[in-house]
């Protein structure tokens, strides 16, 4: 190639130098690698954020957060107190903002994707490999702006925008007039061009680019979710960046649009942030269900069951996404007939959700099971989503919603489904994949500590939450009455060990780099059958010069 | 052919590039130097200590942003030239333009969104705040609106020609007419720039206000976004007209040209979406400024 500098020794050709390497890169593998890293690190920021919430709710009162505002703010007495509270919400805010954008979205479909779907389908790079590029380096300037939103003025007196991930106004708006939200709002803006880029990237590649031979309905499941997601993603991030330059204008240029003494409509900007949020939450599990299918099907030696109905199902999930974002906004007043067909439309999900959980057991039904590492994340993965998914089925009644809105029974339902649901599809693909991305196999005896820890620690964060929501605690406070006492202390106890877990998991990275024991090109046998398991651990630089073909 | 005693395939393997990495810091200081500015808009003196409320830092951003533009497709039509550009890699060009245009419509789709709620639910009851401002109809009580058989039309005229003169550019360049295309093109711009013109004396001649009002904000910022991708379609023709003057184009390879129809057509689309929608069928029966 012109103006090449490859070097003729290296048998890889990878580009000598470390900016080229890995800051000029074009490479669809080291793009993903710096997605994971990426991913790993904004991960330990939102996941100490969720630690602190917690043990602020430890015990009712004023716990932590007023210490914290005076050593970071250098506020005191009472103004320590009002601006602790004032973080509590601006942790709350950040932890859900770079939980979703900057976790698992860049690990999920950045890394994993990034990474797998051109081996899986038979391609040597991305589509776009440079665009590719843009897309990550877009994420570091976007959690920049986030994380120095909390030190810059969010409302009057007080430092960072509190108003919660979704961004309502007027609170986003006339609220929090400083400048605080408005990098919020950039941050959001950048990441989402990110993810667009990326969502045509990843439509082109699976398009364009199978191997000769490989059929879409010969194309791997994880393809098949990354395909759908990208849709999602193409479809729905530009209604949210419509959403929040509204936010912008009115907040800096005296538009009306969300202020209802100009004519304006604060619930518009919900209908927009939700036509995007919604479709944003099967974005952020689709990828897990195509990487759980993978693991569920190598475990059991046998191919997934309903391949076909697997595929359609996340069609279908993807496309009844779009039409049932209203059931976020049961209690803003929406007409009883709207409410009728979001109520309807939403139970419907249910049927294409159901045939994925039903076909992963019928999978492992009469299969030669291992229990390794990443089946038992798989396996976490069936039980805590297909429990967040019955809470969920509770939430999408309109009148049920009447009392379960804003409260911890809402927080539990969706950290079921994300942070347990999505969070150990990561990991499942992470012991899944580590061996082959890397080539030295982990410790598997630290892998199922950190599996347990997490398994543990989780489930007794998030299932207390359950009985406090239906008893009545509401989310986004800092304090609470003495009566929750009790179960607030065991969520906070879990999430100590789900803290602990992480730094399980931290160690067994380590661990398998320094031990080098070499893993081999497919450690998991002939249910292994996806393409990337033919190629050596790690792959070469560019795998596929010559394409595979499919049956 | 890249790396051709290795590759088997048609795929372009594509050097490393400092593009990416360039313009993420661009859009970085873009969005700190905005923040800065709209501070200063509001008064502020600085911004995190730092002297940034003036427009200097998002212009710096933007000139990085519009740097990195230059310098990225330069190396696309180079590499095109080196013969990279093969079957399959102008399928994914031609992929990756309709789905960037698919985005783009559904950026306006937000923008549609705020005004039809706006337009539709003028008089919905419960919203007492809007029924006050709004009177309970649309427009809101009070304004008077462009005739849109004016000025609007004569812009829907200008574009629809345009859309009409960029396919003679497209026909000539497909026969092989360098001269029909350059002045295919030509003109297509001139329509562009004319149609910004009277968009912007339009703006300045309107009687209803930006501020405070959901009228405004719905109307300029619809209509100033598409002014804004008439603007970047417009550039996107001037280099496609200069690419045609150097040459770069043949009837059997000019994607560049064509990406830029397809960005033009929708440009024009979204138009007439605007037209019928804002300025014909929202002002039925409304009050019309005689200015």
């Amino acid at each position: 190639m012109a103006g090449s500098t490859v070097a003729h020794d290296d048998h890889d050709h990878k580009p000598q130098g470390f900016v080229r390497r890995w800051m000029y890169s074009t490479n669809h593998k080291d793009i993903g690698t710096l997605y994971l890293i990426f991913a790993i690190i904004a991960g330990i920021i939102g996941g100490l954020m969720s630690i602190a919430m917690r043990m602020e709710l430890q015990e009712p009162g004023i716990q932590i957060f007023h210490g914290l505002a005076s050593m970071v703010y250098g506020f005191d007495g009472d103004a320590a107190i009002d601006g602790g509270k004032h973080l509590y919400n601006v942790f709350t805010t950040a932890h859900g903002l770079i939980m979703i954008f900057f976790m698992v979205m860049p690990a999920l479909i950045g890394g994993f994707a990034n990474w797998m779907v051109p081996i899986m389908i038979g391609a040597p790079d991305m589509a776009f490999p440079r665009m590719n590029n843009i897309s990550f380096w877009l994420l570091p300037p976007a959690l920049l702006l986030l994380l120095v939103s909390m030190f810059v003025e969010g409302p009057a007196g007080g430092y960072g925008s509190g108003g919660g991930w979704t961004l309502y106004p007027p609170l986003s708006t006339s609220g929090q007039p400083g400048p605080a939200m408005d990098f919020v709002i950039l941050s959001v803006h950048i990441a989402g061009a990110s993810s667009i880029l990326g969502a045509i990237n990843f439509i082109t590649t699976i398009f364009n680019m199978r191997a000769p031979g490989m059929t879409l309905h010969k194309m791997p499941l994880f393809a098949w979710s990354v395909l759908v997601t990208a849709f999602l993603l193409l479809l729905s991030l530009p209604v949210l960046a419509g959403g929040i330059t509204m936010l912008l204008t009115d907040r800096n240029f005296g538009t009306a649009f969300f202020a209802p003494e100009g004519g304006g409509d604060p619930i518009l900007y919900q209908h927009l942030f939700w036509f995007f949020g919604h479709p944003e939450v099967y974005i952020l599990i689709l990828p897990a269900f195509g990487i759980v299918s993978h693991i569920i099907s190598t475990f059991s030696r046998k191919p997934i069951f309903g391949y076909l109905g697997m595929a359609y199902a996340m069609v279908a999930i993807g496309a009844v996404g779009f039409i049932v974002w209203a059931h976020h906004m049961y209690t803003v007043g929406l007409s009883l007939n709207t409410q009728r067909y979001f109520v309807f439309a939403t139970m419907v999900i249910a049927v294409p959700t159901g045939i994925k959980i039903f076909s992963w057991i019928a999978t492992m039904w009469g299969g030669s099971i291992t229990f390794r590492t990443p089946m038992l994340w798989a396996i976490g993965f069936i039980f805590l989503f297909t429990l967040g998914g019955m809470t969920g089925v509770q939430l999408a009644n309109a009148g049920l919603d009447r009392a379960m809105h804003d409260t911890y029974y809402v927080v539990a339902h969706f950290h079921y489904v994300l942070s347990l649901g999505a969070v150990f599809a990561i990991f499942a693909g992470w012991y899944y994949w580590f061996p082959k991305m890397t080539g030295f196999m982990y410790n598997p005896m630290v892998a199922r500590i950190h599996f347990w820890a997490t398994f543990i620690g989780v489930n007794l964060v998030f299932f207390p939450q359950h009985f406090l929501g239906l008893a009545g605690m509401p989310r986004r406070y800092i304090d609470y009455p003495d009566a929750f006492t009790g179960w607030n202390a065991v969520s906070s106890y879990g999430s100590y060990l789900s803290g602990i877990g992480v730094l399980i998991f931290l160690y067994g990275v380590w661990e398998a780099f320094a031990k080098k024991r070499i893993a081999g090109d497919n450690p998991w046998g002939e249910g292994a059958t996806t393409l990337e398991w033919q190629l050596s651990s790690p792959p070469p630089y560019h795998q596929w010069t010559k394409l595979p073909r499919i049956k | 052919m890249a790396d051709a005693h290795q590759n088997h395939h048609d795929y372009h393997i594509i050097d490393p590039s400092p593009w990416p990495l360039v313009g993420s810091i661009g859009a970085l200081v873009m969005a700190f130097g905005a923040i800065g500015w709209m501070q200063g808009l509001r008064g502020a003196d600085s911004l995190l200590g730092l002297p940034v409320t003036n427009p200097v830092t998002f212009l710096v951003g933007v000139a990085i942003v519009l740097y990195t533009m230059f310098g990225w497709w330069s190396a696309t039509v180079k590499e095109a030239h080196e013969g990279h550009h093969t079957r399959v890699v102008g399928l994914h060009l031609r992929y990756g333009m309709i789905m960037f245009i698919t985005s783009e419509v559904m950026f306006f789709v937000a923008w549609f969104w705020a005004f039809f709620d706006a337009s539709l639910f003028a008089d919905e009851a419960h919203q007492v705040a809007r029924v006050a401002f709004t009177g309970g109809q649309w427009p809101p009580a009070g304004i008077e609106v462009l005739d849109p058989m004016h000025l609007p039309l004569y812009n829907t005229l200008i574009l629809l020609l345009s859309g009409t003169t960029i396919t003679w550019a497209h026909h000539a360049l497909l026969n092989n007419n360098r001269k029909g295309l350059i002045n295919g093109l030509a003109l297509t711009v001139a329509l562009g720039i004319l149609f910004s013109f009277v968009q912007v004396y339009e703006y300045g001649h309107a009687p209803f206000a930006f501020k405070d009002s959901i009228y405004g904000a719905t109307f300029f910022m619809a209509t100033g976004f598409h002014g804004f991708h008439v603007l970047v379609g417009t550039i996107f023709l001037i280099v496609c007209l200069i690419r045609a003057m150097k040459g770069h184009f043949t009837p059997q390879q000019h994607f560049g040209f064509e990406a830029a129809a397809w960005y033009w057509h929708f440009v024009d689309v979204v138009w007439l979406f605007l037209f019928f929608s804002i300025y014909v069928w929202a002002s039925w029966g409304a009050p019309l400024y005689q200015g």
